[in-house]
């Protein structure tokens, strides 16, 4: 696999990241030589291996259905960089 | 008050005792004065009036001075994880790690230093500038926890905070001379720690001392039910363990960690300490890691695809940096990333895309937590026959600030030794063990998972017979 100028501009899209030209062209290289890298991976034989998620294979412990949450709006708001009445504001998205 | 820079705890406690009040502000000053030479904070100020602290404290480090990685929240506390993405961000919380420190009484001077996101292996892609090492100021301190390193070597504070998803803590203490540990997964929580790669990151301590390090766990550790990968399991005395010693204790030996790449006089350092450890009483045995090679290629997946999903939550809307002036809603979650995250940041977060993206997720994520589980493998069998691992905790010792800056790749392969334990989750340590260059070499110690006990022994035991962890470098103002 080898990382082209317009999967770039796909992987930048799928991740929200606005790139500079200058930033695309180190990036091309940079994303193709780290993919070359991770290649080794392609020689090994995984055949009946199961994926590890989690390294002691834990899975998710349920707690008691007990409200522990508190109300932290006002905290939150505080940090937000736009808010009003409540509410987060963004550009307008419906014309 | 004087003679407090290069103090352990005891030290610190003794000064405590007889002027608190003196003892705290020399703390803020040597901290303060460090600034200049190493950049090691990234907020030098205390996160609480030292004020507040000059009453008589309870708690097992009462009065003790620390430094706090970037990362970890406090709250009303500027936490920024080193990014132009968090610059102005203030925590509306305490991280468990945080609030178990105020609880036992210590004290914060201030915000360490770190890779943006902890991803870094030099402290170079802090967005504040870059950390130096207090034993060459034109070397890298290492990283993530660079600042935290940095500031234990310089003699400011006997202890600091660190995170490690791949070496963030062993490294930049083998680079700088000092001790740190990386306890197993699960075993500190990890609520209000900025999350880089959830199935990898965990807290932990950078100290001179081993022993240091035992009491700041012993803070540390335990379940915590607002992390749902913190696991439950009576807690241990980790001070205790130390007096162990290492006798009868079998120490395996894997060629695999002493590859091609690691320079001849850094392999040579850690087996004279091998062999010093084998004087003591332990039993050195031949294993083998024979995946060890594939931990790279792994990690470099698993992490970035974990941090890619991570860092989705940076979108200029909730908090941290908004762009300005954005045409829509696409445009300002694009400008606001991209205006926020730095190089290495925007790279792992579209490495991390690609090996999740349709078509090529079986071919590269899977397959690497496939891997994964084979490395993991590869330590439990090696755990059966030996009580820790041990080897060179870094190919080489520090490098020259901007060596490595634009080769990422040799950045990551240098990585080698130390990402594997975080792929099985087990606890490991860097202890000082030498020199080459007049810079500082790390013995990494490996355990087992939950295995902290007799790393904690082990490494105690190898302080009781050197002298690398009381070698000091030259004295800032």
């Amino acid at each position: 696999m080898h990382i082209e100028a317009n999967d770039l501009d796909r992987l930048a899209r799928l991740a929200r990241l606005a790139l500079t030209a200058d930033e695309r062209s180190a990036l091309v290289s940079s994303l193709d030589d780290a993919l070359s890298m991770v290649s080794a991976l392609r020689e090994v034989d995984v055949n009946g291996i199961t994926p590890m998620a989690h390294p002691h294979d834990a899975t998710l412990r349920l707690r008691a259905d007990e409200v522990t949450e508190t109300d932290r709006q006002s905290a939150l708001e505080r940090i937000a960089p736009q808010m009003q009445g409540g509410l987060y504001l963004v550009p307008k998205v419906i014309e | 008050m004087s003679g407090l820079r290069f103090a352990d705890i005891d030290g610190w406690r003794a000064a405590l005792a007889t002027d608190r009040a003196a003892a705290l502000a020399e703390a803020v000053r040597m901290a303060t004065a460090s600034q200049t030479e190493l950049n090691a904070l990234i907020t030098p100020a205390p996160i609480t009036p030292i004020a507040d602290h000059v009453g008589s404290g309870i708690g097992d480090l009462a009065g003790i001075p620390y430094a706090h990685k970037d990362l970890f929240c406090s709250e009303g506390v500027r936490a920024t994880a080193g990014s132009r993405m968090l610059a102005e961000f203030i925590s509306p919380y305490d991280a468990t790690v945080s609030a178990r420190l105020n609880a036992a009484g210590a004290v914060c001077i201030g915000k360490a230093n770190m890779d943006e996101f902890a991803m870094g292996s030099s402290n170079e892609n802090s967005a504040f500038g870059p950390v130096r090492n207090p034993w060459n100021v034109e070397r890298v301190p290492g990283g993530s926890s660079g600042g935290s390193a940095a500031l234990v070597a310089a003699g400011v504070v006997p202890f600091a905070t660190g995170s490690d998803t791949g070496g963030s803590v062993r490294q930049p203490a083998a680079f700088c001379g000092v001790t740190g540990f990386k306890p197993t997964y699960g075993r500190v929580s990890r609520y209000g720690m900025i999350a880089f790669a959830s199935s990898l990151d965990q807290a932990g301590v950078i100290a001179r001392h081993a022993r240091d390090c035992a009491q700041v766990l012993n803070v540390l550790a335990g379940f915590d039910p607002k992390d749902a990968t913190s696991v439950e399991r009576p807690t241990e005395d980790f001070v205790a363990a130390c007096a162990r010693g290492v006798r009868g204790m079998r120490i395996g030996v894997a060629k695999e960690l002493y590859s091609a790449g690691v320079r001849s006089e850094v392999a040579e350092c850690t087996r004279r300490a091998l062999t010093e450890l084998e004087q003591a009483g332990a039993v050195l045995v031949d294993i083998q890691l024979p995946r060890l090679p594939l931990s790279v290629p792994a990690y470099y997946v698993i992490a970035p695809a974990e941090a890619s999903s991570n860092l989705a939550r940076y979108d200029g809307v909730r908090y941290g940096h908004r762009a300005e002036h954005a045409r829509d809603l696409n445009d300002l979650y694009s400008r606001s990333r991209s205006e926020g995250f730095g190089d290495e940041v925007k790279r792992r977060i579209l490495v991390g895309t690609f090996v999740l993206s349709a078509g090529y997720y079986d071919a590269y994520y899977l397959r690497a937590q496939r891997i994964r589980r084979l490395i993991a493998e590869d330590f439990a069998r090696a755990f059966a026959k030996v009580d820790v691992i041990a080897g060179p905790t870094t190919p080489d010792v520090a490098f020259t600030l901007g060596e490595k800056s634009n080769d990422p790749l040799a950045m990551y392969a240098a990585d080698i030794n130390t990402v594997a334990v975080n792929l099985a989750g087990l606890p490991a340590m860097s202890l000082p063990c030498g020199f080459v260059d007049d810079l500082p070499v790390g013995l990494q110690l490996i355990g087992p998972a939950w295995g902290e006990t007799q790393l904690f022994a082990a490494g105690h035991g190898y302080q009781q017979i050197s002298d690398w962890h009381q070698k000091t470098p030259r004295v800032l103002s």
